[in-house]
């Protein structure tokens, strides 16, 4: 295992009581990268991210950051390693009852020692970062679902955070937006220095941004290819590798929401 | 069913073949199954079976039903089928239905559960039900814990808005239902009382019943349909729509965060709509002494004065504070646990109301009991 690794997973196995979603995941994330986690719909790929920022908890398996067992640790060390995460939720996950700038300012309340007029500013600047400058003062309900995505984002990167996870950044964007997400996230990566995981089954934004990348496989319950998306395109003897990243007649549902 | 298309089979040498005719519409229904039993109970002897669509009028969805179902039979029975005479159109929908077979396992087959299965599953679903509102309880008593310590998470602003709404917005609906409350009681009494010549005593009967009982009980019961279900609703949608995942992962606990402040003004709000209930419900006892019987407002009041003991208001606002916590905890409870979709959380909300009205019940049987063992 390269020492770089920034997230490492291993053996995990995901389940919904006695169903079993996903047996005995093992992959690494290098850091720095962009990790994209491939799959159909319903083959467990947000389930996967959920197990990574402990929503869920795993059947069998471990998850590490660095060298730390995100699994194993303690409520409190949990809590400090969740601190360096963003997230951003399929729909945004803002709070409908605060105002753009009290969603993102609500974790630099909490974990920083900042006044409340600085804690504004800086919203007011994470925001101007993903291209709502102005809208501080607006409920999630008053802007699109792409300026939402978008809100989210600004809360996610509120505490520079070293890891960001996606879960379908692109889902109900149209194509224009979900590029302009997708050179965002590429953006934030260099300017945070960030690893970014991201969970999606849109092939344009996959070699858009992938360095690397996993698909799961809803049928074998299981990683069926690893690697840069294009090496697997060029390289994959294996049919339904082939068939997912090129939009394959054999699984025409694949490029479909849900 | 006049007009409607209809089929007949004849045999031609070693194939059946099967004529269909007329308009099929949907609107006009399907051929009965056992139509198409009987017309195939010859085709086990027939090598294959052969379309005629001579005399076949237009057709939509319900002849392609019609002839999967026979293809599909015919499948069962090992006999050959020529579809070349069937409308083209009809062919590629049938080859769009049988493009993908049907996965192995998909189809749910309904088990009907012994007794015994049932039990245990209804058991263990108790069992867990119960765990889930220890593990709730405990969760609580320590955010009110890091609350008097003055460690919470919570936004005081939040605590204000859930102040505010569960005291002076419940204002109008309280007034109405005690001062009906009141006025309910005193007829009642006053019918009885009169028999008596003992009019008068509709005072100490209303003033008592509201002190004690009927403040609390009320302003608790409109607080869990109205207060308690809003609850459960709130943190159901911000279930649904992932905001109780994104406070989690910003490790700030949604027991502090969202349930703290909803705990702490109900439970504060309470006794003092409980209070502002009994005194309403008094005042419409006075209306109804004063109007139907002979009874001045002078009377009335000196006669609740008397009537009234500090004790009788204490053990009313004492136990409104109790069941505050318990409406709240319901509504909080079953919005944290609520499903994601539209239904679950309007099952969360009317969980939430019933389980806050039974628990105010069962403890105001137990403060009963209590209060009279004390000798309250």
């Amino acid at each position: 295992m390269a020492t770089d690794a920034h997230i490492r997973v291993h053996g995990l196995t995901m389940a919904y009581g006695s169903f079993v979603l996903m047996r005995d995941l093992t992959f690494a994330v290098r850091r720095g990268a962009v990790f994209v986690v491939m799959g159909g719909s319903g083959s467990g790929k947000s389930t996967l991210l959920r197990h990574l920022i402990g929503l869920n908890e795993p059947a069998a398996g471990e998850v590490f950051y660095g060298d730390v067992s995100f699994t194993r640790a303690t409520p409190e060390a949990r809590e400090g390693m969740l601190r360096r995460f963003g997230v951003l939720y399929q729909s945004g996950a803002l709070f409908s009852s605060l105002t753009l700038a009290e969603n993102v300012g609500l974790p630099l309340g909490e974990y920083t020692h900042l006044s409340p007029a600085e804690i504004r500013e800086v919203a007011a600047l994470k925001l101007a970062l993903v291209g709502l400058r102005g809208f501080e003062d607006y409920y999630p309900s008053q802007i699109s679902g792409g300026m939402q995505k978008r809100a989210g984002l600004a809360r996610a990167i509120a505490l520079d955070p070293e890891i960001l996870f996606f879960d379908e950044p692109s889902a109900g964007l149209d194509p224009v937006s979900s590029r302009r997400l997708d050179d965002l996230i590429l953006e934030l990566r260099h300017s945070l220095g960030a690893t970014v995981v991201v969970v999606t089954h849109e092939l344009a934004s996959i070699f858009a941004i992938a360095d690397d990348s996993v698909l799961l496989d809803a049928d074998s319950r299981t990683i069926i290819a690893s690697g840069p998306p294009r090496e697997l395109l060029a390289q994959s003897a294996d049919p339904r590798v082939h068939a997912f990243l090129t939009r394959g007649e054999e699984r025409p549902g694949a490029e479909t929401h849900g | 069913m006049s007009g409607s298309g209809t089929f007949s089979v004849a045999r031609v040498d070693d194939a059946l073949c099967v004529h269909l005719t007329g308009v099929w519409s949907l609107d006009r229904g399907l051929p009965p199954p056992a139509a198409l039993e009987r017309a195939l109970e010859g085709a086990a002897s027939a090598r294959r079976v052969v379309f005629d669509t001579a005399g076949l009028g237009t057709w939509d969805s319900s002849l392609v039903t019609f002839v999967a179902q026979l293809v599909e039979r015919c499948m069962r029975l090992g006999v050959g089928i020529e579809r070349r005479g069937l409308p083209p159109g009809l062919l590629r929908l049938l080859a769009l239905a049988e493009a993908v077979p049907e996965k192995a396992g998909a189809r749910a087959h309904p088990v009907r559960a012994s007794i015994a299965v049932r039990i245990g599953t209804a058991t263990i679903a108790a069992w867990q039900e119960a765990v889930g509102w220890l593990a709730f309880l405990g969760g609580a008593t320590l955010a009110l814990g890091r609350f008097l310590i003055g460690r919470a998470r919570y936004r005081r602003v939040d605590l204000a808005i859930e102040l505010q709404d569960a005291g002076a917005r419940a204002l109008p609906i309280v007034t109405l239902i005690s001062f009906l409350v009141g006025m309910i009681m005193a007829f009642v009494g006053a019918v009885q009382l009169q028999q008596f010549g003992a009019s008068i005593y509709v005072a100490n009967m209303v003033a008592i019943a509201m002190a004690r009982e009927m403040g609390a009980m009320m302003t608790a019961i409109i607080m869990a349909g109205r207060t308690g279900s809003a609850y459960a609703a709130q943190l159901g949608t911000m279930n649904v729509s992932q905001e109780i995942d994104a406070l989690t992962t910003m490790g700030i606990p949604a027991m502090d965060f969202l349930v703290l402040p909803r705990m702490l003004a109900l439970s504060l709000m309470l006794p003092l709509l409980a209070v502002y209930a009994d005194f309403v419900g008094i005042v419409g006892g006075a209306v109804v002494a004063t109007g139907m019987l002979d009874v001045s407002l002078v009377q009335y009041w000196e006669q609740t004065k008397s009537a009234l003991t500090v004790t009788d208001f204490t053990t009313g606002v004492g136990k409104s504070a109790v069941f505050g916590i318990l409406v709240a905890v319901a509504g909080c409870l079953q919005g944290l646990r609520s499903g994601r979709s539209a239904a679950a959380v309007g099952a969360s909300a009317t969980a939430a109301v019933v389980s806050a009205i039974v628990l105010v019940i069962v403890a105001d049987g137990l403060f009963a009991v209590v209060f009279n063992i004390l000798g309250i």
